[in-house]
């Protein structure tokens, strides 16, 4: 059993806005194969364990229902490992400008 | 949320626009076809210097323009004797909100505040979300942005993500959605279950908001050279960005500028796939929005669209996903600017474009925006890599979006690939007689197209003579 998130809690919830069948018919097949979802984050209302249906407050007091799938949700984008195929960019483009080379037709 | 359905929920969507956004836009229209487009702006808009009091009021606009002397020389390295235009760019995310996007919101919200709203809403997975939030902070309003964020896998864009995040730092609430054009329909509901405004990008308000950039460029230049720009460049997405500096432009006197779109070259992929959703590196300024908007402007949130590139665009070209991602990597390494990826779509282009015109002209590029985690080649391209992009240097020429980025070898391998206007002319005409049902074009609609098209009269014709 999953541990109890208190209410009062910030909290993301989940919910299907529409199913795969209630979907627009111009979304492309790959789309239309899946729901529409909505996140959500807010002050859960009443004590719940994560999957349970919940309500929430949004900071600004709207009200949402849905699934609770997380507690304290991570910001967790970040910049990631570095990538060689920019480093050399800076360097190379210095190195260009100390070159004594005018205009190309001066070459 | 109460339930309602979706065919029931767009079947209303006219009203509820209109109740959101307090425009009665049918008092522009003459027919099906021909609307009244400036006196839609200046009745419904600020003008500019009001526009310019709203903004001081919020630290909005008046950033600096700055000389990149370092990429003016790189481009005279490439370009022919004589050539190679001084480099100018606007820095744009010294907005309080970090994006030029401050001023489109600003005038929104200030608008929305002296109509006695509550709050603001506005749909849209860009930096005008945390520009409206961010406003509406100042201006003491609650604020609610819709964002496309997810494919159905769960896995969100990174540049998306860190917009979310901004708009939360602000106090908005933020609603996370997976791809999909239906992203309109929550955005009705919410409009219609909290009363609040309709912060749509594409008002007169937005728009006008813009205009106080062009001004800004004419009045700085003239200042600092005593000249105005050769040309302006524009990151072009949805239109509005370049349709509210151009018209500042001109209000400013800069009769001789000419306005150039840029975007990303994203062809081939769907914007509303669910699959391509995550295999794209930039969420704006790209062709995915640049073209349709430009071939059909009023696709968007509000009936009228006050965004209309093509009735200034005077060229539009494309660049590569890796030449922005270059070009954002020398900007931080040879100017010391270290700026967001999409808002560099123009400065790509700008190199391209600078060695085609003489050394003694001025070629403006009009925005930077701010970066972070997410927001950066750094997190973009490690996000590509993560969802099957293949990543080398090489010749951009031979990129394929989805597929791969190319990062180029040399600031030579950077081009400006000219986009076929007459075409996206047609293709604007084509939709605009065939969405309008109209059956006869009589002068007043020829007029109207000349003007929407920015072309003579007979030109316009002629064209629709071979449709």
């Amino acid at each position: 059993m999953s541990k109890k998130v208190p209410a009062g809690s910030w909290v993301q919830i989940h919910n299907i806005v529409l199913t795969a069948e209630e979907r627009a018919p111009q979304v492309p097949e790959d789309t239309g194969k899946v729901p529409l979802e909505m996140w959500a984050k807010g002050f859960l209302l009443q004590e719940a364990e994560i999957g349970e249906q919940v309500e929430i407050e949004t900071v600004i007091g709207n009200k949402y229902q849905g699934e609770l799938v997380d507690e304290a949700p991570a910001y967790d984008h970040s910049f990631g490992k570095a990538i060689p195929e920019l480093l050399k960019i800076g360097p190379e483009l210095k190195r260009m400008l100390q070159d004594k080379g005018g205009a190309k037709d001066g070459h | 949320m109460a339930t309602k359905s979706y065919q029931e929920t767009m079947s209303r969507r006219t009203q509820i626009m209109k109740e959101a956004v307090g425009i009665d836009y049918d008092r522009f229209r003459e027919n099906e076809l021909v609307f009244d487009y400036e006196r839609m702006m200046s009745e419904v808009g600020y003008d500019l210097e009001e526009i310019r009091e709203i903004q001081k009021q919020t630290g909005v606009g008046q950033t600096p323009l700055l000389e990149l002397k370092n990429l003016t020389a790189i481009a005279r390295k490439l370009a022919p004797a004589g050539k190679g235009a001084r480099i100018f760019i606007k820095d744009e995310a010294a907005n309080p909100s970090g994006s030029y996007k401050a001023r489109r919101a600003s005038v929104s919200v200030y608008h929305a505040k002296q109509q006695g709203f509550s709050g603001v809403v506005a749909a849209t997975s860009g930096n005008y979300g945390a520009a409206v939030a961010s406003q509406a902070v100042m201006r003491g309003l609650d604020s609610i942005i819709v964002q496309e964020v997810y494919d159905s896998r769960g896995k969100g864009q990174p540049e998306i993500l860190e917009k979310g995040r901004k708009c939360e730092a602000y106090g908005a609430e933020v609603l996370q959605l997976s791809v999909g054009p239906e992203l309109f329909y929550t955005f009705l509901k919410v409009l219609e279950d909290t009363g609040f405004f309709n912060a749509s990008l594409y008002t007169p308000f937005g728009i006008a908001g813009v205009e106080s950039l062009g001004q800004e460029i004419v009045d700085q230049l003239r200042e600092k050279e005593g000249q105005d720009p050769a040309a302006v460049i524009c990151t072009n997405a949805g239109g509005g960005n370049l349709t509210g500096t151009a018209r500042g432009l001109k209000k400013a006197g800069a009769s001789e500028t000419s306005i150039v779109g840029a975007s990303v070259d994203l062809s081939g992929l769907h914007m509303a796939s669910d699959q391509d959703f995550n295999r794209k590196s930039f969420t704006t300024g790209h062709t995915g929005f640049g073209i349709p908007f430009a071939t059909w402007p009023d696709r968007a949130d509000v009936p009228l669209n006050a965004a209309r590139a093509l009735r200034y665009m005077d060229r539009y070209v494309t660049v590569k996903q890796g030449e922005v991602f270059y070009i954002t990597e020398a900007l931080a390494q040879l100017e010391g600017m270290e700026r967001g990826p999409a808002g560099n779509t123009s400065l790509a282009a700008a190199i391209a474009l600078a060695q085609e015109l003489e050394e003694d002209e001025i070629i403006v590029v009009q925005e930077t925006e701010y970066t972070g985690a997410g927001k950066h080649p750094l997190a973009q391209l490690n996000f590509a890599k993560e969802n099957g992009v293949e990543i080398s240097r090489g010749d951009p020429e031979s990129e394929v979006p989805g597929e791969n980025i190319i990062i180029p070898e040399s600031p030579e391998q950077i081009k400006a690939r000219d986009l076929d206007l007459d075409k996206i002319r047609l293709s604007y005409l084509n939709k605009a007689i065939d969405k309008s049902g109209i059956e006869e074009i009589g002068s007043k609609e020829l007029k109207f197209l000349a003007e929407e098209t920015n072309q003579p009269v007979e030109k316009v014709q002629d064209m629709i003579a071979g449709m």
